[in-house]
């Protein structure tokens, strides 16, 4: 077993594609729904009602203090019970995209209240509606500057995609896992795993480290 | 449930959780401190190895990193570590790596001139360090590494997937035996929200004790 056999990995790269797929479309979907019911959350914060603004907050900060795995048992084993099914990789998707969209909902926060107090007055002014005021003039200049730190939670949310695995999706770890179980070499195809995650990450962050110096100065 | 459940898999389970944080925590911490002041290291090669060391663990996946710790090495080398010491290996690596970049921000925050006294005053390096910059560099890094320690205890939950018996994995059983899943999960999901109300509460007091040091407030700025 000391020995690392090469063939091996030619022997998982098919099922290495199928994984990457399967880990690239959490990481979409999953992103695409944080981003949004981040942007509810955000707004939901700066609702003049308590009825609505204290709800908001303890459950986004339940959400953001409790383990992503726990939640996705959660949804995964309770949502049946109240009589709804979702598969297992919409399942996953659902979880990480509801978890994450507590940070994003953080960062979205952030980029509102960095907006200079002279914009809200202007579009005052201009005696813009408040819906004109979100949509034209706050949220394009919030949403500018946050852009990478939701960059950032992107990555963060790759290297939690692994997580499905808990309930059997398929991904990259799944299917890492699946080819050491049927052949005892775990060695190369996690290895692989292991150098894919650093092969995506590490480019991913240096293009938001870039992204930071020109949108944020 | 029944009470047995309670007694033989929940409650042991919390007290995993808590010294599988505590135990990965202070790996965290040392790796920190180690990795973040080596990338204000004078050498190259040294600030180089660091930061290749902060790049590989911050790029990889926890769990993969686990598992990788866990089913590779013991391959490798031909000796395996017990999960519970394989898990917090990896966490303490992998949060470590995150602290690095914590303690380097902080340690860059601290005002040039305080570094150039430290010179004129013909201090050594490592008593730069010690005396000038880490004082404080310490406060700044707090509110982070608060963070830091809410994202370690939420990894912790990853441990049960190599059967290690905290209270994630206790949830796990205690739903294949009373084949009641909201109770159980909602109940560890209470859990992990009060071990992180504590865990925060305790560092803002750690925040305040080490401002304090400083002759500063809690809310900032000199007296």
């Amino acid at each position: 077993m000391n020995s690392w056999d090469w063939s091996a990995v030619a022997d998982f790269m098919p099922r290495f594609w199928d994984g990457l797929l399967t880990t690239l479309q959490i990481l979409v979907l999953g992103s695409v729904l944080s981003f949004t019911l981040g942007l509810v959350w955000a707004l939901g914060y700066r609702v003049k009602t308590r009825f609505v603004r204290w709800p908001v907050n303890f459950i986004t900060e339940f959400i953001r203090n409790t383990p992503l795995l726990v939640q996705l048992f959660f949804l995964f084993f309770v949502l049946p019970e109240w009589g709804i099914q979702f598969s297992a990789l919409t399942t996953g998707t659902v979880a990480i995209g509801v978890h994450y969209s507590t940070y994003t909902a953080q960062v979205y926060r952030a980029g509102i209240d960095a907006v200079p107090v002279g914009q809200w007055e202007a579009a005052t002014a201009l005696s813009l509606p408040r819906s004109r005021t979100w949509t034209a003039v706050i949220l394009p200049q919030a949403i500018r500057r946050v852009l990478p730190a939701l960059g950032n939670y992107v990555i963060a949310m790759l290297k939690d995609t692994p997580l499905v695995v808990a309930i059997s999706v398929l991904d990259l770890l799944g299917q890492a896992r699946l080819e050491g179980g049927m052949t005892f070499q775990y060695n190369e195809a996690l290895t692989v795993v292991g150098v894919a995650f650093i092969v995506i990450a590490y480019p991913a962050s240096l293009l938001v480290r870039a992204l930071e110096r020109r949108l944020v100065r | 449930m029944t009470s047995g459940l309670w007694q033989h898999w929940v409650l042991p389970g919390i007290w995993i959780t808590i010294q599988l944080t505590l135990y990965s925590a202070a790996l965290a911490v040392v790796v920190a401190f180690g990795i973040g002041m080596a990338r204000a290291h004078r050498s190259r090669v040294v600030r180089f190895l660091a930061g290749f060391y902060t790049e590989i663990f911050r790029g990889t996946s926890s769990l993969v990193l686990m598992f990788w710790i866990f089913f590779v090495l013991p391959n490798l080398f031909g000796w395996a570590l017990v999960p519970m010491w394989a898990a917090v290996l990896a966490l303490g690596l992998s949060y470590g790596a995150y602290g690095a970049e914590i303690v380097r921000g902080a340690l860059n925050a601290v005002a040039p001139a305080q570094r150039e006294a430290g010179v004129a005053l013909n201090f050594t390096p490592w008593q730069r360090m010690r005396l000038i910059l880490l004082p404080q560099a310490i406060p700044e890094m707090m509110p982070p590494f608060s963070n830091l320690l809410i994202e370690l205890l939420k990894g912790t939950a990853l441990v049960s997937l190599l059967g290690v018996g905290d209270v994630s994995f206790a949830a796990y059983l205690v739903r294949l035996a009373t084949q009641e899943s909201s109770k159980i999960y909602s109940v560890v999901l209470v859990i992990y929200f009060v071990i992180a109300f504590v865990l925060t509460r305790g560092m803002r007091a750690l925040e305040r004790k080490t401002r304090a040091n400083l002759g500063l407030t809690a809310t900032g700025g000199a007296r």
